[in-house]
């Protein structure tokens, strides 16, 4: 996977995940025409398009949109359950997860997402043992006296 | 200071502002703060301030003041930080950014932390987005964990090496050792990314494909049998929460064995037949209902398709692709369609099977979808189904999208050459592609087209006829006016004739036919090059009408002035062959011989430099006397390398001996060519200026220069031939021979052909011959013209080869000429 682009219907970006270093305009200017391409597409079209030498694999949630871009040897009907997949996490960790969830408590998207996905290539395929990291890295994390209390370095 | 907000107070703030300017705003303050609490080194609301820059930076605005902040993060002894500070290292410390590198120390450190979800994060970022320095300074840490009994971190290990021999590949064999144990684990995390690490392993290097193909580990089980084990019994085994979905175990692991599969065992017998079965197991019992059985099935498929299975299989395959194709979901027609393309070529059979539904996929809504049936569809057409698949292509290429109508054109041209199963077919399927997507149609199409035609000698009063039709209506299409202009100037006395057999003639007379080219001409929507054609055409017409070459010639004298230079040279030459000469102009004129068609590349191909001319090189096809004079033009602006002044209109292709290389010469200093009145070359005309400067103001024809004398090069049986002379003004080294073959037998001598060839220092270039019959008697002679060039002023000698047919028998002779006077080439 080279990256992965969740965004609302209306365009907006919630999380951005990129496995390939590319500088910031160029970034920009890929979000933009990605969430072009999708959010043109009508239903009756297949979640896959052909886009420069990768191919895109969407699926819409409610009112988000996961975009995958994957690489010509990839499984596209793979990378659908991947994306499934990721959904179920964030389900499982949140409880019924809606767009504002992820929104409020984006960095934790992102942990999830790395506990589940790295370098593009996936981790770990139990669903359990994903959300059990997470959460016992939250319990790592300091309450807010262990916090103030404990030295920086 | 008060203490900054809080991560979730911002966003909840921002998410009030109405309008851009507001949210802008509000970030710029939010920002002011954050900075100065930056500077102010503190630690305890750092973590929450980078989370709140993260934020913005995820809205689109700058955050790169924060890069050394999450650097600060990352060294922190806490958890928090250190989650944040990661976070933002893989958001904005890409290895772009400078102070990418500082991350190594903090990273190694962590790798070797007590916490294993330090460690994790520390994996997990390097992973991701470490640089290839980093990579190299790391890979032994990550070596070592690889080894760890710590499944948790031993997962990520293996994935963070697939990362580091991504970057630096050469640290590749270091892993090696490591990967011994992979694949003894229980964990599926670590089965999962262990197969990935082997999988980019083989991919990269073929050695050490051959090294996990054949090597015998201590536990003495080679990779392919454990991978079949392990694929064996995640199919086998009973339902597992923890890895189920929809009812079939871990897809993702069964996926990512089956591509490792697929690697190893391509073109390798060996792996191949260990893993039929567990392919023919896993292709027969996956369950389709769900898009994961597919999923996995899509992978047994290309597996099966890649390496070398035995044919039951690979026929499995196929219908399994077959069936996909029927499914509703469009996701799944997509990416049958898309493999059966790639098989298409070594299992055609099978595909052919699947032809209908294929061609019912054009009809398909999804773009991508269309463009895969369209591409498989052109692969599946042969002899047998053209004619339906040439009507289903055509209605497709009514309705497409404009992006695919190109390629499904030329497509379809393609095909149709392959597979007409009648000539009148042909022309007719080219004429509904040109009158349907007549402005899409390739550029190149247009003079394969006209050589076409020009072949299909018996069609030609047919072909005039749809064409002069169908520009009737409309001539906007550009490549669908061009044909139809140069038919119409080949084929125009048939036209008028009204000699058509295949349908029923229309009566057309000549000043019809000129009103349409002259609309042509006039029309805004004509290209520059369509108007050469047209004008052309009309000259053309000049020989073969009757009652309006006076209209001919007005309109031609009209052009003379015309803006386009083009044109106008093209006009002004005319002219000139109206009033000087005009012996001249129905031999010029004549009609274009059956061309040969070489290869399918302009004459730029054909043109060898060489100038070598062995004796033994013997003409055998003299190249078509180029009558028409636009493609002498295109030829020459070609051979020079193409000049991009004129859209010199490209006609079909000539033939050209193998000596071309003289011809270039040839065709640069003789330009001013004198010919005998048969087949002398047309005049050049339309050139670059740069190229010919000072030629072109010159008169087209020379003087023919006198005084030559000609010989008898050969006279034996009957047959015999004289040589007469001329040399060229401009370039002294040329000679033009013109060859003279009279029979004094009673009998007709047929099928005569006439070669030469010259030392090695001469180049020669011979043109088409006015026949290849010699009538009885002396009644008639062949004539040909031969061009020398010499630069070296050697003496002439030449040695001949003659084929003919005379009474029945085959003749066949050689001889050698030597009785060249010197002034031919002194």
């Amino acid at each position: 996977i080279h990256f992965i682009l969740l965004f609302s219907r209306q365009g907006k970006l919630r999380l951005q995940k990129w496995y390939t270093t590319l500088p910031d305009k160029e970034k920009k200017k890929i979000i933009r025409e990605i969430i072009q391409i999708v959010l043109s597409r009508n239903q009756k079209t297949s979640s896959f398009v052909d886009w420069k030498d990768l191919k895109l694999v969407y699926k819409r949630y409610a009112s988000l949109y996961f975009c995958c871009a994957i690489e010509d040897q990839d499984n596209e009907l793979l990378t659908l359950e991947v994306v499934h997949r990721y959904v179920e996490l964030l389900d499982r960790y949140f409880g019924n997860v809606c767009e504002l969830d992820i929104i409020f408590n984006f960095e934790k998207a992102y942990f999830i997402l790395d506990e589940f996905i790295i370098g593009g290539e996936v981790q770990e395929t139990s669903k359990r043992s994903a959300v059990k990291a997470i959460e016992d890295s939250d319990m790592l994390q300091e309450t807010v006296e262990e916090y103030m209390n404990k030295p920086a370095f | 200071m008060p203490a900054p907000i809080r991560l979730r107070e911002l966003i909840r703030t921002i998410r009030t502002a109405r309008t851009q300017a507001e949210e802008r705003e509000m970030i710029q303050k939010e920002c002011a703060a954050i900075r100065s609490s930056f500077r102010e080194e503190d630690n305890t609301y750092r973590c929450r301030n980078v989370a709140k820059l993260l934020y913005m930076h995820m809205l689109g605005y700058p955050a790169h003041f924060g890069q050394l902040e999450c650097l600060k993060l990352i060294a922190s002894q806490k958890f928090t930080d250190k989650r944040i500070g990661y976070l933002g290292a893989m958001l904005l410390l890409d290895e772009r950014q400078d102070v990418h590198l500082l991350m190594t120390n903090c990273i190694k450190n962590d790798l070797n932390h007590s916490t294993q979800y330090v460690q994790g994060l520390a994996l997990c970022t390097l992973g991701c987005m470490g640089s290839s320095e980093m990579c190299r300074d790391l890979a032994g840490e990550v070596e070592k964990l690889l080894k760890t009994s710590n499944s948790y971190l031993r997962k990520k290990a293996a994935l963070c090496a697939v990362h580091v021999i991504r970057k630096v590949p050469e640290l590749m064999e270091m892993f090696l050792p490591a990967t011994k144990n992979l694949l003894n684990e229980k964990n599926h995390g670590v089965l999962h990314t262990s197969v990935v690490l082997l999988t980019e392993m083989c991919e990269r290097s073929p050695d050490m494909l051959a090294h996990f193909r054949k090597v015998r580990q201590l536990s003495s089980s080679q990779l392919v049998p454990q991978l079949v084990r392990i694929l064996k019994n995640l199919i086998m085994s009973g339902y597992s929460p923890e890895h189920d979905v929809s009812g079939i175990s871990d897809p993702f692991l069964q996926v990512r064995i089956l591509r490792l599969l697929r690697i190893l065992g391509r073109n390798d017998d060996d792996s191949s037949e260990a893993m039929n079965d567990i392919l023919a197991q896993v292709a027969t019992n996956t369950e389709t209902s769900k898009n994961v059985g597919n999923a996995i099935l899509y992978e047994t498929v290309l597996t099966i398709m890649d390496i070398k299975s035995e044919s039951g299989l690979r026929v499995l395959a196929i219908n399994i692709l077959g069936r996909f194709l029927l499914n509703n979901d469009k996701n799944i027609r997509y990416v049958a369609l898309t493999s059966l393309l790639k098989t298409v070529q070594t299992d055609h059979n099978a595909v052919q099977r699947h032809r209908s539904t294929i061609v019912d996929c054009l009809k398909d809504l999804d773009v991508s979808i269309k463009r895969r049936a369209m591409e498989l569809s052109f692969a599946l057409v042969n002899g047998n189904n053209v004619r339906g698949m040439m009507k289903e292509l055509l209605y497709f290429l009514d309705s497409c999208e404009p992006e695919f109508k190109a390629d499904c054109a030329s497509g379809i041209f393609l095909a149709a050459e392959k597979y007409a199963p009648s000539k009148r077919w042909h022309i007719d399927t080219i004429m509904r592609v040109l009158t349907t997507a007549g402005s899409y149609v390739r550029d190149d199409a247009v003079p394969n087209l006209i050589q076409l035609i020009t072949n299909s000698v018996e069609m030609h009063a047919y072909t005039v006829q749809r064409l002069y039709k169908a520009i009737l209506g409309d001539y906007s299409q550009q490549p669908l006016v061009q044909v139809a202009s140069w038919c119409i100037g080949e084929y125009g006395d048939l036209l008028v004739s009204g000699q058509c057999e295949e349908e029923e003639p229309i009566q057309v007379t000549e000043d019809e036919v000129l009103d349409i080219l002259e609309s042509v001409l006039i029309s805004n929507m004509s290209a520059s090059v369509t108007r050469g054609y047209a004008l052309t055409a009309i000259m053309k017409l000049s020989t073969r009408f009757t009652c309006t070459v006076n209209r001919i010639k007005k309109v031609v004298s009209i052009y003379g002035s015309s803006i386009d230079v083009e044109l106008q040279q093209r006009a002004v030459e005319y002219n000139a062959l109206f009033k000087k000469y005009d012996h001249m102009r129905p031999a010029l004129l004549e009609r274009m011989p059956v061309m040969e068609k070489i290869t399918t590349n302009g004459p730029t191909e054909i043109v060898q430099t060489n100038g070598e001319t062995e004796p033994a090189v013997l003409e055998t096809k003299p190249p078509p006397s180029g009558l028409q004079p636009a493609s002498q033009a295109n030829d020459l602006l070609d051979l020079l390398g193409g000049s991009d002044i004129t859209p010199v209109i490209p006609t079909a292709p000539t033939s050209k001996p193998a000596s071309a290389g003289g011809e270039l010469l040839d065709l640069l200093g003789d330009l001013n060519l004198t010919g005998s009145p048969v087949s002398a070359p047309a005049p050049q005309i339309a050139q670059p200026p740069f190229l010919l400067d000072g030629l072109s103001s010159q008169p087209l024809f020379n003087d023919i220069a006198a005084g030559i004398p000609s010989i008898t090069a050969y006279n034996k049986n009957g047959l015999k031939i004289d040589f007469t002379f001329e040399r060229s003004n401009t370039n002294p080294s040329v000679t033009v021979i013109t060859i003279q073959a009279s029979n004094s037998t009673e009998l007709d001598m047929t099928d005569f052909v006439f070669q030469a060839a010259v030392p090695k220092t001469f180049q020669l270039q011979l043109l088409s011959p006015s026949s290849s019959v010699i009538p009885a008697f002396n009644s008639g002679t062949i004539t040909q013209v031969i061009k020398v060039l010499n630069p070296q002023k050697q003496q002439l000698r030449m040695r001949i080869k003659l084929t003919y047919n005379h009474k029945g028998s085959a003749m066949q002779d050689l001889a050698e000429v030597n009785n060249f006077p010197p002034q031919s080439w002194q």
